[in-house]
């Protein structure tokens, strides 16, 4: 993926060259850039991995669902420490993800821990299990295990090929 | 059309200070350590999310002035709050800081050996002699 945006940069600094303007101007950069997209959407088949643009869209939508996410669940938490009793039984439960690397996971906990209703307290060894502290497990259990499927399709859209 | 987006974000600082305000009172209300760190690190990342793109939006319109330093704020609040959640409750846990009284199941104790909820429930003379 990064020699692809390389390639693009490159392409586009070569239409800048090649169109030899008195004065260097951004909007002949850009005009190379596009360009660029469009020579390696075509090219795509021949680098044997997905077009970067793909995956610039899916981090995209990987942002709006954690936004989306964020503000459905910060209701969640105002209605529940705003009621007149505070009837919510928090607990600790383990979850296994089937995503694999320090960069996965990484995110994953991080996109989990920001949620609110959910943290990460402790991450197996070997990486694979989650215990996950929920504010009001028997409640929000499925609302939590929910947002987790999203968040995990949506972080191996962008990391997997 | 400058003065809708104006109040658009001064209406989202509003928003960010309100989002404080609760996250506090959770912060009060809520029974133990673990639950109020979901008060301290998650509401207060809203609100201050939600303040720093409120004063973003405000300047832009107001000044058309980008402030880098705004977003780049907003991203490092995003990396560091979960991190120090994550850190605070693991070290409380790992110090057998107790679960509050209507805690309902703890996956941890079997894998940690932790007696954060085992020893409530047989309580102990000893316990009481403490006291």
């Amino acid at each position: 993926m990064p020699a692809q945006f390389l390639l693009n940069i490159t392409i586009a600094i070569l239409w800048t060259l090649l169109m030899d303007e008195e004065t260097f101007r951004l909007s002949t950069l850009i005009a190379g850039y596009l360009l660029g997209i469009g020579v390696l959407f075509l090219m795509q088949r021949f680098f044997g991995s997905k077009f970067y643009l793909i995956r610039v869209y899916s981090a995209i939508k990987l942002l709006l669902i954690f936004i989306s996410e964020l503000f459905q669940s910060s209701l969640l938490i105002i209605t529940q420490i705003l009621s007149p009793k505070l009837k919510i039984k928090p607990g600790i439960f383990s979850y296994e993800h089937n995503l694999e690397g320090d960069y996965e996971l990484t995110a994953l906990a991080l996109l989990l821990t920001l949620t609110p209703g959910s943290v990460v307290m402790e991450v197996s060894p070997d990486g694979k299990v989650f215990y996950i502290h929920a504010m009001d497990v028997e409640e929000s259990r499925d609302a939590v295990l929910r947002s987790i499927k999203v968040f995990e399709k949506a972080i191996m859209e962008v990391t997997r090929d | 059309m400058i003065q809708i987006v104006e109040g658009f974000g001064v209406f989202l600082i509003l928003t960010g200070g309100i989002m404080a305000v609760i996250s506090a009172i959770g912060i009060l209300r809520l029974p133990d350590v673990y639950t109020r760190s979901h008060a301290a690190t998650k509401s207060s990342t809203l609100a201050v999310l939600l303040s720093l793109l409120g004063t973003f939006i405000y300047f832009w319109a107001a000044e058309q002035f980008i402030s880098v330093r705004l977003l780049l704020g907003i991203t490092f609040v995003f990396l560091t709050a979960p991190v120090s959640g994550h850190l605070i409750t693991r070290a409380a846990y790992r110090s057998k800081v107790k679960l509050a009284e209507s805690s309902t199941e703890d996956a941890l104790a079997e894998v940690l050996g932790n007696p954060g909820r085992q020893e409530k429930k047989k309580p102990s003379s000893s316990d009481n002699e403490e006291k």
